[in-house]
């Protein structure tokens, strides 16, 4: 029997790691001991990680919430009859959705992230899911490949190329096998979006990588899920299961006649296997190994086929484009960043966390209108944007837009969307050495800049901390990461040195270096 | 793990093309390391040189050549826990237990491991223990974690007496 009251609280991999299981225990628990007929729902979380573990209670006027509820509270909660929507308690925070952090945001991928049950395929229909699968059923692939055209989405793993485009080739190369793999190897430090999307509405991507087969006339797909991530394995497992036992995946999709298998494939921890060759080797069951291009993988990928290689938070902005038309979509953002970029706000600061928002917004915003500043309430030092091959930047140059090309034009990347600040205890030397230490361990070795400049890097690094004044040592270093930059055979090699440059070159008063250097 | 089992798991995904990783995994979660006779097993059966084998095995870190202790530390050392003291957490915890990443205390007890991201980015510094991940870790988090697996191991030895 269905409970009076509907309870949610989150099973992400971040709401569990601060107690979200236990505090389920324990509120079913009491629930029993007291008599009170509830329902529970593990859902998603809503990306407002420093309100984890959030409790939320559905009312008729909709779903309020109970903020960073220890086990100890659940007793207290009970008093006040929360299960009822009840505001007198000190950890109600109202109506979830009116919470600034969430209304300010405009989620069209996260649209229903932290609100349904993840595994219920028939909670995600009935928020509009398989819609868009449905509408591309009966597409044209070329009007499909046109519709993402039209939405100006560019991948969202790092790279930025246009999807449209990339799926374009793919349709055009002939072959008889294709295939569709989803990178699902985030590995970045400062990023979780993909996470989510996996263990917070695994039918999204699955929606996305069906509607890419049909777009680019390939029938079997591949998750390339990264071992770290045991949650979302287990997600995505049940899902994928049940997708088939409901006729949304196999041969014969939603009753049309067309065919997707799906299987995931997990990865052994291991870095480079996100840059999308190394992933297709170690798909293919060899060593990570980066492959030279030309071929891309759109001609040539797993197995030698033409394959469509997309992050998965890409493949899972799909349904919504598909479903409300790439010119919606192309609406929001900026001249060439089009549509919204869920941004990771983590690291040294107080409300981190998902912020899905259109381009254009100002690092400045993000960092402490989202944000709130700090987490130790300390200055903000330096902050890094996408990831551990992105560059640092100092507080006073956080007014640039969020935007693939103004981030480039100062030596930055959006990478994959993730912001790890710093306060004004960073030791920057550290950092910088850790930039050139996680690469020389992370290298797959196949080029020699990456595999040997790396270990140089950060010999060199360790010198010109003794020798401050040594010139010679800084020009060496610059020379260094110029050579890495430009030779190396991907981008593990050939942005590792944008942290450390970016470094020298906004923080040489802090480093104790005379000479500025001027890059970017 | 009875090597019957492992054969079946073997055999049932042996004419898949990308069979390796996936039964190293079987191999690594039954045993907590790669023992030496697998990888002849995998070879053989796979249809690969033993080179080739070691060669997957050797690159990936989650693969391990040596059996782990009966409990697994794993620690983040990526930017985002660094950011929260992330070091002075890597540094008390190789004090406490006295070993270095990658080494196992004398008693057998505690394995310690790092890697980069958890993808608890905006929880951190992050520890998982015994595959249960934990946020917010910070040292005095460390001794209470290290506390409840001593003590129950302690309240083991006492029901075995």
């Amino acid at each position: 029997m269905k409970g009076k009251y509907r309870i949610f609280i989150p099973r992400d991999f971040s709401s569990s790691s601060l107690g979200a299981d236990e505090v389920s225990v324990a509120i079913e628990k009491e629930a029993r001991k007291r008599g009170i007929n509830i329902e529970l729902v593990r859902n998603g979380s809503r990306g407002m990680y420093w309100l984890e573990p959030l409790v939320e209670v559905e009312t008729q006027q909709g779903r309020v919430g109970y903020r960073n509820v220890s086990t100890k509270d659940v007793s207290s909660l009970y008093n006040a009859e929360f299960f009822k929507g009840n505001g007198n308690h000190s950890l109600y925070v109202g109506f979830v959705e009116e919470v600034d952090y969430i209304k300010r945001q405009t989620r069209l991928t996260f649209e229903r992230v932290g609100i349904i049950d993840p595994v219920s395929i028939d909670d995600y229909i009935k928020h509009n899911g398989f819609l868009a699968l449905k509408k591309a059923l009966e597409m044209r692939p070329e009007d499909i490949i046109n519709e993402i055209k039209i939405s100006g989405l560019r991948g969202r793993g790092g790279a930025g190329f246009p999807t449209g485009i990339k799926w374009e080739t793919v349709f055009k190369t002939p072959s008889e096998v294709k295939y569709v793999v989803c990178n699902a190897d985030e590995g970045d430090s400062g990023t979780f979006s993909d996470r989510m999307i996996m263990e917070c509405d695994p039918y999204l991507l699955i929606e996305g990588m069906i509607i890419a087969g049909l777009a680019v006339g390939a029938q079997e797909g591949y998750i390339y899920l990264r071992s770290e991530y045991s949650l979302a394995k287990e997600v995505l497992q049940k899902a994928i299961n049940i997708a088939y036992e409901r006729g949304y995946l196999g041969k014969d999709i939603m009753g049309s006649g067309k065919r997707f298998d799906l299987e995931f494939y997990v990865g052994a921890g291991a870095y480079v296997c996100g840059e999308e060759t190394a992933l297709l080797e170690s798909l293919e069951g060899k060593r990570g190994i980066v492959r030279p291009r030309p071929p891309v993988p759109a001609v040539s990928g797993l197995w030698g086929r033409p394959t469509v290689v997309n992050n998965v938070v890409t493949l899972a902005t799909v349904p919504w484009i598909i479903r409300e038309g790439g010119e919606k979509y192309a609406n929001y953002g900026t001249d060439k960043s089009r549509g919204t970029l869920p941004v990771q706000l983590s690291g040294n600061i107080k409300r981190g966390g998902l912020v899905e928002v259109p381009f254009g917004i100002t690092l400045r915003e993000l960092i402490y209108e989202f944000g709130g500043g700090t987490y130790s309430g300390r200055p903000i030092k330096a902050v890094q944007i996408g990831g551990p091959l992105g560059a640092y930047l100092p507080e006073d140059m956080l007014d640039i837009p969020l935007d693939y090309e103004a981030l480039q034009r100062v030596g930055g990347i959006v990478g994959h969307g993730g912001i790890v600040v710093f306060d004004d205890t960073v030791d920057l030397w550290y950092m910088m050495r850790f930039a050139m230490e996680f690469c020389a361990r992370e290298s797959c070795g196949k080029c020699t800049p990456c595999r040997i400049g790396s270990q140089r890097g950060v010999e060199v690094i360790d010198k010109l901390k003794n020798n401050r004044g040594d010139e010679k040592l800084l020009v060496l270093l610059e020379d260094l990461m110029d050579v890495m930059m430009n030779t190396s055979l991907c981008g593990l090699g050939g942005m590792a040195p944008y942290p450390v440059l970016s470094i020298l070159r906004h923080f040489s008063d802090e480093l104790g270096l005379k000479k500025e250097i001027n890059y970017f | 793990m009875v090597e019957r089992e492992l054969c079946k798991v073997i055999n049932r995904l042996k004419d898949k093309k990308n069979a390796l990783i996936p039964l190293l995994h079987v191999i690594q979660e039954r045993y907590g390391y790669i023992p030496p006779h697998t990888i002849d097993l995998l070879s053989d059966e796979l249809n690969l040189s033993k080179a080739e084998v070691w060669g997957v095995l050797t690159f990936y870190s989650d693969f391990k050549l040596k059996p782990p202790g009966k409990h697994i530390i794993k620690v983040c050392r990526s930017e985002a826990c660094l950011a929260m003291g992330g070091k002075a957490v890597q540094e008390y915890i190789r004090q406490r237990l006295k070993i270095d990443f990658g080494q196992t205390t004398l008693d057998g007890l505690f394995t310690l491991e790092d890697l980069y991201c958890f993808g608890n980015c905006a929880c951190a510094p992050s520890v998982m223990v015994d595959g249960k991940l934990y946020g917010r870790v910070f040292p005095e988090k460390i001794d209470t974690l290290i506390e409840e697996i001593l003590s129950g191991e302690l309240k083991k030895d006492e029901r075995q007496v």
